[in-house]
């Protein structure tokens, strides 16, 4: 065995027969595992239509598994080859439903999602591919396939004096869309595939009006229906049957409890020109798609305060017991002794971590399901990496409480700072009730920012949504919020160990 | 030079209390060599200099003809005895000379054997924190023993022995002197070590005052006839002592 080999197995075997680390790391494992279980098997998810309570309904899922919503009024033909179309889109309109400040009118406007265009389906059920090129209120033409895709095509918004062309062709299995100011001259935005026989049309939608807030319990967020109404005209079809009639879909639309379509879509065809009305959106799910991971690990802060405290634990009753000397005998060549320490320690909280994490997530889900959620649940693969990298985030804080720890000299002081920097500001991010923009700098300067490791569902530019801590969303991906945890307990580690290296023991 | 310890002119200050002021002198295997003087007159501070746990502001420590930090399984080289009470009170005596057992590469037999040799058999799975200062002391000894060091440096290694502890310790460092190990032993007992020890280096104000085999020095004495370490001790350190004396005031 090489001199450090021997170094670390020592170290293991210090850790293992001090039966209170040994306890106190099963016991972070353990508080992560039952916290998360008790929360989540305390929450409920009730839904109703009316008075009446039903079962909550089950997101429609899009190509790759994720939550999408798939909710549009689609006019429409079906396509079995080449074929393609063409539009003339000459205004775009819409109504918000008692926007802020004051809550009290619908209002005319558009939020800036709000879509209108052509679009290849594969087929009417909610979650299908599909290829969309359309004109947006605030974000000019865009290109979107299979909910997760965008391509920005020119800016600029829709009216009578400048109206946009759309053109959508398929050759064989690949989609092009084109956009055009006068319809002679025409630009490509992008291409995309899909196959098959295909439903090809026009679709118009709006995403709901958001008004985001932080606040204590991680704030919240309003959605207001708003709808979106546009004029085409010089509607163009090829490949399909000829004199084929229009079929209309109000795609995603819910009956009220007495049988009538709620807020539903419409069109209305004269000479030539279509206006279609509809809300909802084409998008991935965002925020809303209900409490996942953050909610399984609520154990973790107290876990991690357990853990801090073993980790400080394990080099200052050494440094006060005088145990340092015995070891620098035994070793000294002292940067190796630290480097040593922290290999045991970041290896056992880093298993510890995992399995509490592995362990809580499914069965944290099991019990939310048992409860009427019905989100999707979180893909294997996706598990195992929250689940490895929570086992990151734990070993990184014991190795920056080790580092406080062996720095300070004092178990107390570094138990204390440790928890002020790596747990605090990630409560005060989260459930704090500070602004946004407070809580994603505290997650982007401090250790806490590890935390991003849960978050599962990515930030789409295209889709606004409640992008906050609270509901899971954090400003640097996971591997950067572990390497500003690992930079804190890195300079503590190496201040640690030129102090241990200048000073007598 | 394979087991002998080498101080040379070893200076080391503390803010502006001298500890070691030129502190010279070798110790050789084959016998017991006492290491005596007043409190605070460099004892310690050289043991934990050679040992690489202080750092000299000047002059060389070797063991064995090379620094301390140097060696790969120091404790296969040299076995201390510092402070006794430098234990993790929860850890048991046996896991508590396993953990440097498995620092060194050692068997875990050889855990086994040195808690037999200390005495410690029967309470080797006991919290060392409920140990006597003599156990301690003991288990001190068994850690010291663990590599089968050639160099021993023990410092009041009597401290805290009952008087069987105290017949056990002075077999022990006869015995391990015969085995042609070099033995540096401080002590405040001066009747304990003029019958154990055959050299003696006596020390005051960080500097050697003595360095002369036990049979010289009490022959030297100014006592009449058999002299004594202790009449010789306190002829040597008179001075050093009203010196602190001094600056003390």
């Amino acid at each position: 065995m090489s001199d450090f080999g021997r170094l670390v197995r020592a170290e293991w075997t210090k850790f293992r027969t001090v039966r209170g680390w040994v306890l106190g790391t099963v016991a972070a494992a353990l508080v992560t595992v039952l916290l998360g279980l008790f929360v989540a098997s305390n929450s409920h998810s009730v839904c109703s239509k009316g008075t009446v309570d039903v079962e909550c309904p089950t997101s429609p899922v899009g190509p790759d598994g994720q939550p999408v919503r798939d909710k549009f009024y689609f006019v429409h033909q079906p396509l079995a080859g080449d074929g393609a179309i063409t539009v003339r889109v000459t205004s775009m309109t819409g109504l918000i439903t008692y926007p802020p400040p004051d809550h009290d009118e619908i209002v005319p406007g558009l939020v800036e999602w709000a879509k209108a265009g052509v679009i290849v389906k594969d087929g009417t059920a909610e979650g299908s591919r599909y290829v969309a090129l359309m004109v947006t209120a605030k974000h000019g033409v865009r290109m979107q396939h299979d909910f997760v895709h965008d391509t920005a095509g020119k800016p600029g918004a829709v009216s009578a004096d400048a109206p946009r062309w759309l053109r959508l062709t398929r050759v064989g299995d690949t989609l092009t869309g084109e956009e055009s100011a006068d319809g002679a001259s025409w630009t490509s935005v992008g291409t995309a595939q899909l196959a098959g026989t295909v439903e090809i049309g026009l679709f118009v939608t709006s995403p709901s009006d958001l008004t985001v807030h932080g606040g204590v319990g991680g704030g919240g967020f309003q959605a207001r229906l708003a709808k979106a109404t546009a004029t085409f005209d010089s509607v163009g079809l090829t490949g399909t049957a000829p004199g084929g009639d229009w079929l209309r879909d109000d795609i995603g639309v819910e009956p009220n409890p007495d049988g009538t379509l709620h807020h539903p879509g419409s069109v209305e065809e004269a000479g030539g020109v279509m206006t279609v009305s509809g809300n909802g959106d084409i998008a991935p799910l965002t925020g809303e798609s209900g409490p996942a991971i953050q909610l399984a690990l609520i154990g973790l802060v107290i876990g991690l305060i357990v853990v801090i405290v073993v980790a400080a634990l394990f080099i200052t009753t050494e440094l006060r017991r005088g145990v340092i000397g015995v070891t620098l005998l035994a070793s000294p060549r002292r940067g190796r002794v630290l480097a040593a320490k922290a290999v045991v320690l970041g290896a056992v909280t880093f298993v510890a971590g995992t399995a509490a994490a592995a362990l809580v997530i499914p069965l944290a889900w099991a019990a939310l399901r048992s409860n009427g959620f019905r989100q999707p649940g979180v893909p294997l693969p996706t598990i195992a990496r929250v689940a490895l990298e929570a086992g990151l985030l734990v070993a990184g804080a014991a190795l920056l409480a080790l580092g406080l720890g062996a720095l300070l000299r004092r178990g107390l002081a570094a138990v204390g700072i440790a928890v002020a920097v790596v747990v605090l500001p990630y409560l005060a991010a989260v459930v704090g009730g500070l602004p946004t923009a407070a809580s994603e700098w505290l997650l982007r300067l401090t250790p806490a920012a590890a935390f991003a490791i849960q978050q599962v569902t990515p930030e789409y530019a295209h889709v606004l949504a409640s992008y906050t801590p609270g509901s899971g969303y954090y400003p640097l991906p996971a591997w950067g919020g572990l390497a500003v945890m690992a930079g804190y307990a890195a300079l503590a580690l190496g201040l640690a160990s030129a102090r241990l290296r200048r000073s007598d023991a | 030079m394979a087991s002998s310890i080498e101080v040379s002119d070893l200076r080391k200050r503390y803010g502006r209390t001298v500890a070691l002021d030129g502190m010279s002198f070798t110790v050789r295997p084959g016998h017991v060599t006492g290491f005596v003087g007043p409190n605070g007159a460099g004892k310690s501070t050289t043991m934990r200099v050679v040992l690489g746990l202080a750092a000299p502001d000047g002059g060389t420590a070797l063991v064995g003809g090379v620094p301390y930090r140097t060696l790969r399984r120091p404790l296969t080289h040299v076995g201390a005895l510092l402070d006794a009470g430098a234990l993790q009170p929860s850890r048991s005596a046996r896991n508590h000379l396993l953990w440097l057992a498995h620092s060194q590469g050692l068997a875990t037999r050889r855990v086994d054997e040195v808690l037999e040799q200390a005495g410690l058999g029967e309470v080797r799975r006991r919290r060392a924190g409920g140990f006597s200062l003599g156990m301690r002391q003991q288990l001190g000894i068994a850690a010291a023993l663990l590599g089968d060091p050639p160099i021993l440096m023990l410092d009041e290694p009597f401290n805290g022995l009952d008087p069987e502890g105290i017949v056990w310790m002075r077999g022990l460092l006869g015995t391990l002197a015969a085995q042609d190990r070099a033995v540096l032993v401080s002590s405040h007992l001066m009747s304990e070590l003029q019958h154990i020890a055959a050299h003696v280096v006596i020390v005051g104000r960080g500097k050697v005052l003595a360095d002369t085999t036990m049979s010289e020095l009490l022959a030297a004495s100014p006592g009449e006839g058999a002299g004594s370490l202790e009449d010789a001790y306190f002829a040597l350190t008179r001075d050093a002592v009203e010196f602190r004396g001094e600056a003390a005031r």
